[in-house]
């Protein structure tokens, strides 16, 4: 009997603890455990502080407050469609599981619940088709951008010709480290090139064999797809097989401080392609100072402010907000739903005069989405990492991708996703 | 008391050899399948389909086939990830070929591609036991993982290897994609479920149950006695592979609806059905069903009361939840090695004799 009444009073004390507001909800589906986690935790940690900012210093959205829960995923697809499903009945706005398996799960379940989803960056590359793909967005660019940027900077690097180089792309052995391949592959085409490929499998801290590979081949140049643990291990190998640094490519998943660090002064050298700023040298963070790390709100332990992983998080944190604030308008109501927020994100522009309101002057690209355009401007910079100062410095401007190359693929995938799935194209003005 | 005996006679061989024969059982039983049947799925909803009933029911499936190999055949096997991605891809397969077949026949298809490749790598255990053929299965395991992975026609040369289950329709609704309704899904692993414990259940104690059994308890008295152990082993292989692949369908067709061969049915998944069964009890159809609940459900009802109900970190509570679950393993099989079946058991010897225990 007392033990019912206990129970009762507990379950009450829960049930009012939560506050009964109109909030908007941005889930984060996060990942601070497991093997993903050195890249999981400084975007999680990035995602929410802006969030958090958002809250302290201007009340919310347009005064409307936003709730940020956070669910575990792992990098597991079978947790993230887990978390999906719990989340989604909270109203949640839009989804960004950093993961591309996860949003490969989720792109049927959330077109047909009608929930935006924005792989920022990640993700199936031919939802840059916003005619196929309606509710899921990538700028500000994509996996295939990405690579043919990085073969026009090596191409740069050479003088303009590399018919006859060797290059050699290890990536991991799981549908995001395989989306490059068909665009290396077209590009190898074209410039006359030759590439190789080296799988690495989950969770990817046994590399030997593949390094031995690289050593044995000696290809002129290494790109690599990698994410969580492999990173580090992949150039601490490439250190110990003294493999030149500045002739390693990372994607914009394999250029966080955490990747390079273990390998110490091994790693200098190294480069990776980014789509915005590095460092802590922005007006915004005095804001974060103030209202989120001095109120010890910070998520986390705070230690990650200022790292390429917070900072992207913060920056697709950014863009989700400037999208349901594009929403609010186009609506005119504060109350949005995900359907609202979808267009929102249709028809968001953050310019670079946009950015410097926010404080973020220069800090990425400026992304103008359209309805044919999910993919955004597929921009890429090239940045190399000094292991003496321990930091990142961006050595090239942004380089557009090569379009001839990936828009045709795009194109041909998403009409093969279209039929697949009995999706008509729509139409766009 | 509970189980009140008195008054319960048998007058026939077939009330003496049933499956439940103390009514209260039966009675049980028959409420609870038709609670499932008939009232859960005017309840169900996405969440609990997708993170608590169509898990627990594929696993339990996958369970009962591992269980007759390794419980009542005593073939030890670290394949079962490898066989259940046999069963998804011959799924995928098969969905995409024949756009108009039905459902039903393609999970019954996938679970029969599957028994013959069980049987296929099944052929060494007539030649070795014990460890030596769970190091052999284990290669099983890699091999057919990297098999789909390298293999670009298993994956209808999708760009990046990942395969995704198209609509398809039972009796007009549909129950993979993302349009199927959850109450549509949920009864349609429900029926398989209960169709093939049933099954499991009839087999196990009938002739082949037996020399099964003989074969575990030892196998070369067996042989003496009659029991042809090539017929017998790879009958357990055969017959254990088609739920595993069956279950391995359902997991890619109706609970994910995408899989990528090294993430969904890697190394991990094999040790998942091996604890369950362990844990469950070896050698018990209930034992199967109650070690899927506990791998599967435990760590689910965990987090959505560390996360949900109290408002803990995400990591704090998933590291907790790890520890949690680990500890439960170690004390049930501290209680009752046997598993949970055979607590399960116990209780109920005791029950029976409650409050006198004289």
């Amino acid at each position: 009997m007392k033990l019912t009444r206990i129970a009762l009073a507990t379950a009450l004390a829960v049930g009012l603890a939560t506050p009964a507001m109109a909030e908007l909800v941005f889930p984060s589906l996060s990942y601070r455990t497991g093997p993903y986690a050195p890249n999981g935790i400084p975007f999680a940690d990035g995602y929410s502080d802006y969030f958090t900012l958002i809250n302290e210093r201007d009340g919310g959205i347009e005064g409307v407050k936003i709730d940020n829960p956070e669910c575990e995923t792992g990098y597991n697809t079978t947790k993230g469609v887990e978390c999906y499903e719990s989340t989604k009945g909270l109203g949640s706005l839009v989804y960004q599981p950093l993961s591309t398996g996860i949003t490969y799960q989720l792109i049927p379940k959330a077109t047909a619940d009608k929930v935006p989803i924005h792989s920022m960056g990640y993700g199936r590359t031919s939802a840059a088709n916003g005619k196929v793909f309606e509710y899921i967005f990538n700028y500000p660019g994509t996996y295939w951008d990405a690579a043919s940027i990085i073969v026009k900077y090596i191409m740069s690097e050479e003088g303009g010709d590399i018919s006859g180089k060797k290059l050699a792309l290890v990536y991991h052995n799981s549908a995001y480290g395989k989306e490059p391949i068909r665009t290396l592959e077209k590009l190898s085409e074209k410039h006359g090139f030759s590439l190789t490929l080296l799988p690495v499998d989950h969770p990817g801290q046994e590399q030997k064999a593949t390094w031995l590979q690289v050593r044995r081949d000696r290809p002129d140049y290494v790109i690599m797809w990698g994410w969580g643990v492999m990173n580090q291990v992949a150039i601490k190998e490439a250190a110990s097989i003294r493999f030149p640094m500045d002739h390693f490519i990372g994607v914009w998943w394999s250029a966080s401080e955490n990747d390079v660090l273990p390998a110490g002064d091994g790693a200098d050298g190294y480069k990776a392609i980014t789509f915005h700023g590095v460092g802590d040298d922005f007006p915004i963070y005095a804001d974060l100072k103030k209202h989120v790390y001095d109120t010890g709100k910070a998520a986390g332990d705070g230690t990650n402010a200022g790292t390429v992983l917070y900072n992207r998080g913060m920056v697709a944190a950014m863009w989700a907000v400037e999208a349901a604030r594009t929403a609010m308008t186009i609506h005119d109501t504060k109350d949005i739903t995900p359907a609202m927020m979808r267009d929102g994100m249709e028809a968001l522009n953050v310019d670079e005069a946009r950015l410097e309101e926010l404080g973020l002057p220069g800090f990425t690209v400026p992304v103008k989405v359209s309805c044919a355009n999910h993919g955004g401007p597929g921009l890429g910079a090239i940045q190399q990492w000094d292991a003496k100062a321990k930091k990142w410095s961006l050595i090239t401007d942004y380089i557009p991708a090569d379009r001839e190359v990936v828009d045709p693929l795009i194109e041909e995938d998403s009409a093969a996703y279209a039929k697949e799935a009995n999706i008509t194209p729509r139409t766009c003005e | 008391m509970f189980y009140r005996e008195a008054g319960e006679f048998k007058t026939s061989y077939k009330a003496d050899q049933a499956t439940f024969p103390i009514r209260f059982d039966r009675i049980f039983f028959w409420s609870v399948t038709a609670f499932a049947f008939l009232v859960v799925p005017f309840l169900i909803n996405d969440y609990w389909e997708k993170a608590v009933f169509i898990p627990f029911m594929v696993f339990a499936l996958a369970a009962l086939g591992l269980n007759i190999l390794t419980g009542y055949c005593g073939q030890v096997s670290l394949g079962t990830g490898g066989f259940m991605a046999v069963g998804a891809y011959a799924c995928y397969k098969l969905m995409t070929a024949f756009p108009d077949l039905n459902m039903v026949p393609i999970i019954f298809l996938s679970g029969a591609v599957t028994a013959a490749v069980g049987i296929l790598f099944g052929l060494p255990s007539l030649r070795i036991k014990g460890f030596y053929l769970a190091v052999a299965t284990l290669a099983a395991q890699f091999f057919l993982v990297w098999l789909f992975n390298k293999v670009p026609w298993f994956y209808n040369y999708s760009a990046t290897g990942q395969i995704t289950a198209p609509e398809r329709t039972v009796f007009g609704f549909a129950v993979t994609g993302a349009a199927a309704q959850p109450a549509t899904t949920y009864l349609f692993c429900l029926a398989f479920l209960f169709v093939f414990a049933w099954v499991a259940r009839n087999l196990v104690r009938g002739r082949i149950g037996r020399s099964w059994m003989a074969i575990r308890d030892m196998d070369i008295a067996a042989e003496i006695i009659g029991v042809n152990p090539l017929r017998t082993k790879l009958s357990a292989f055969a017959v254990s592979s088609f739920y595993i692949g069956m279950a391995g369908a359902l997991f890619f067709a109706l609970w994910q609806g995408a899989a990528e061969v090294t993430e969904a049915f890697g190394i991990n998944q094999s040790f998942m059905v091996l604890f369950m069964i362990i844990i469950g009890g070896l050698g018990s159809i209930f034992g199967s069903l109650v070690g899927a609940a506990f791998m599967v459900l435990l760590p689910v009802l965990f987090k959505n009361i560390f996360v949900g109900a109290f408002g803990w970190p995400t990591d704090l509570s998933q590291y907790l939840q790890l520890m949690l679950v680990g500890g439960l393993i170690i004390f049930f099989l501290i209680v009752e090695p046997h598993g949970i079946a055979a607590l399960w058991r116990t209780t109920k010897e005791k029950l029976r004799l409650w409050p006198f225990p004289h």
